[in-house]
């Protein structure tokens, strides 16, 4: 898709008045990072699993070609095929030829951020093959020609009223023409239409978890279903995932299996944790007779080794936005790529270009809570501070902020002046009055006051000339 | 492998050994991991799972009932019964799509004249199948089926209820348990194409973050722990 990460400041402004979205962000807040926090509370080992998971992708991170190609020769083992792609173009090419080998007009495919990355479905369309997504939330902002504004719960912006309008727009001419108003028949409706598709569909489609290297399996993690009909009834079966995803054995796994769901969704264990492993064995009375994984790297081998390596031991959790307040006051979408919250503002720049994507690390306080709740210890605000640099020093800082930054620094460097100055600050505030340790309005400082109070100096002058005081 | 292959897969390689500043992993450096590969090291060790046997199962059934399956604890001979109590109870058709497996017969399924029984794969009409379990996992009250000729994918998936039919030995702690029985039964690293493991009915929290069951997999499971 194409970026709007450049108009951040824009697209939040919208997000900010729209009553839908603040209604659904609303929920978030509350649901999912109150439901995480209870999971691990009832896992006394979840901070020793916490270890461990970072320590599990670290150790692969190193090791990560040995694994690759470890992951690659047991999968052609089991006659099933491993395809490399550089680039996102790459991976499309060898997707749509893939699709055009068994003449696919449609693919079911099951949730992929990978396939958001490279903008897949874009691609198929245009060669005349339709992809069908089948994870509920995907179907339903694809029928609304919209991105996922969350990498786990892709239409979390809607409400479901919304849902209603969108399934009896696209859904009536299936002769499903009386608008619901419940859930649950929202999802039986939707249920009812995709069950048709996955049995006519060619190709299933899905995403990884995880690439098991010790046997050359696809872990898929669901709630509904949906991935493991997309990777059982079309006759090929194509993985696409990125070449972080391997891990080296199924004792791994069940590490981060037990990090995953909690840190998500606050689930015990998702659903469905369903391993693949080459296609259907001659004697098998079902799954697909192809089997293939597209590893795509598009800029990940060059994050390794350099300050930002952290970041690609993320498992795509979620955790981070569901506690980020900057997402929880503007959403997914606002950011304006695939990825969003604190992991997007980190990857998105790797991914599209710091000066596309600059607004992003700096859309963040620096609270801590994502890092705090990152089930594989990612430190993001760290993370974001390294990104900040590059920007400084790319000169894709603003003009004021470059300057206000330049005037700090100069005056922060010479200690004597800067005690002057702040002083100096002091008194002039002081002019305004103490009154009740707020100012509601200042001159030249509107844009800070028009959403909150500027803080009155306190009596007894700056905090230097109060230490000074007390040490006398 | 073509040229585009073998020069794309030498290009990501190469850019990661570029990064990591280092070549191909030889010596000693490459032995360590592959010992790390063959003898896989266990992660921190859940106590919860960590039971006497008959508080394994114990576990088991209450964790499947709190994640939205139904558990009926049977001896050997009230298992085809109970799963035509099952239907019956909750006003389902008798119709159900078995797999062939050796762990379902045995059972007196001849004896359920109401019941009407096709073996083989799942078909998109199917409202009710019947399958064995290869294990369940204590820790989370999830069932594990490994697929192969006497168990289609497909059941596990298409029908609107799946019931389910688990021995009390095959009832484990943990994931690793479970890795344990497959490399038995398959050898070192060798899966069957498919495993599942399966907790609780198919569900979505899709719509306003609120959970329906039965999203595109079984609305129901119901889980026969079978004492042996």
């Amino acid at each position: 898709m194409e970026s709007t990460a450049h108009a951040f400041k824009e697209n939040v402004g919208h997000a900010l008045a729209d009553p839908n979205l603040q209604d659904s962000l609303a929920k978030l807040k509350v649901g999912f990072s109150e439901r995480r926090r209870q999971a691990a509370e009832r896992l006394p080992e979840f901070e020793a699993l916490r270890d461990r998971a970072r320590d599990i992708k670290n150790h692969t991170l190193a090791h990560l070609d040995f694994y690759l190609e470890e992951f690659e020769r047991k999968v052609i083992g089991l006659g099933g095929h491993v395809h490399w792609a550089p680039t996102a173009a790459d991976a499309r090419r060898i997707i749509a030829e893939l699709c055009q080998s068994v003449n696919a007009r449609t693919v079911a495919k099951s949730k992929s951020m990978v396939a958001e990355e490279i903008a897949l479905n874009e691609h198929l369309e245009a060669l005349g093959i339709a992809p069908i997504e089948t994870d509920l939330g995907e179907y339903i902002i694809q029928l609304r020609h919209e991105p996922p504004s969350h990498i786990i719960a892709p239409a979390v912006h809607l409400t479901k009223d919304q849902v209603a309008d969108t399934f009896l727009e696209h859904h009536a001419k299936l002769g499903f023409d009386k608008r619901l108003t419940e859930r649950n028949d929202l999802v039986a409706e939707a249920r009812y239409v995709l069950r048709q598709k996955f049995l006519d569909a060619d190709v299933g489609l899905t995403g990884a978890n995880f690439l098991v290297a010790e046997t050359g399996s696809s872990m898929l993690v669901t709630n509904e279903g949906n991935a493991d009909l997309s990777n059982t009834l079309p006759r090929m079966h194509i993985v696409l995932a990125s070449i972080e995803k391997v891990i080296p054995t199924l004792e791994d796994a069940a590490v981060l299996l037990r990090v995953l769901a909690r840190s998500a969704t606050g689930q015990e264990s998702s659903a469905y944790t369903t391993l693949n492993t080459g296609p259907k064995r001659h004697e098998d009375l079902d799954g697909p007779e192809q089997y293939h994984v597209v590893l795509l790297d598009n800029g990940r081998s060059s994050v390794l080794g350099t300050e930002m390596q952290d970041i690609l031991r993320c498992i795509r959790c979620g955790a981070c936005m569901n506690h980020c307040p900057v997402y929880g006051a503007v959403g997914g979408h606002a950011y304006g790529w695939v990825y969003p919250g604190p992991m997007g503002a980190v990857l998105t720049p790797q991914l599209v270009g710091v000066e596309e994507a600059s607004n992003l690390p700096n859309a963040s306080t620096f609270c801590g809570r994502c890092e705090s709740v990152c089930p594989v210890r990612i430190p993001l605000p760290k993370l974001m501070r390294h990104w900040r640099e590059r920007e400084f020093e790319k000169h894709l800082t603003p003009k004021a902020v470059r300057q206000g930054l330049a005037m700090w620094s100069f005056a922060a460097r010479r200690p004597a002046l800067y005690r002057r100055l702040t002083a100096m600050a002091n008194r002039v505030l002081a002019l305004f009055g103490r009154a009740d340790g707020r100012y509601r309005t200042l001159p030249l400082a509107g844009g800070w006051t028009r959403f909150r109070d500027f803080p009155a100096p306190q009596p007894g002058g700056t905090f230097h000339a109060r230490w000074a005081k007390r040490k006398a | 492998m073509s040229d585009a292959t073998s020069s794309a897969r030498a290009q990501i390689l190469g850019g990661i050994r570029r990064s990591l500043r280092r070549g191909e992993l030889t010596g000693e450096d490459r032995s360590a991991v592959a010992k790390r590969l063959a003898d896989p090291p266990r992660g921190p060790s859940v106590a919860r799972g960590q039971l006497p046997q008959a508080e394994k199962v114990a576990l088991f059934c209450q964790w499947a009932e709190t994640l939205n399956a139904t558990v009926a604890r049977v001896g050997p001979a009230e298992v085809p019964g109970e799963v035509s109590a099952y239907l019956a109870r909750n006003n389902l058709p008798a119709n159900v799509a078995m797999a062939p497996s050796p762990l379902l017969e045995g059972y007196d399924w001849a004896g359920q004249k109401m019941l009407s029984i096709r073996r083989g794969r799942g078909q998109g009409s199917d409202q009710v199948s019947v399958t064995g379990a290869f294990a369940g996992i204590a820790e989370t009250g999830t069932v594990v089926m490994a697929t192969g000729p006497d168990h289609p994918v497909s059941l596990n998936l298409l029908p609107d209820t799946h019931v389910v039919v688990l021995r009390e030995s095959d009832i484990v702690g943990g994931y690793e348990d479970v890795w344990g029985r497959l490399r038995a039964r398959y050898g070192k690293d060798l899966m069957p194409r498919t495993v599942n493991t399966i907790t609780g009915p198919s569900r979505t929290g899709d719509i306003e973050q609120t959970i329906e069951l039965g999203a595109h997999g079984p609305r129901r499971m119901h889980i026969l722990v079978v004492r042996d």
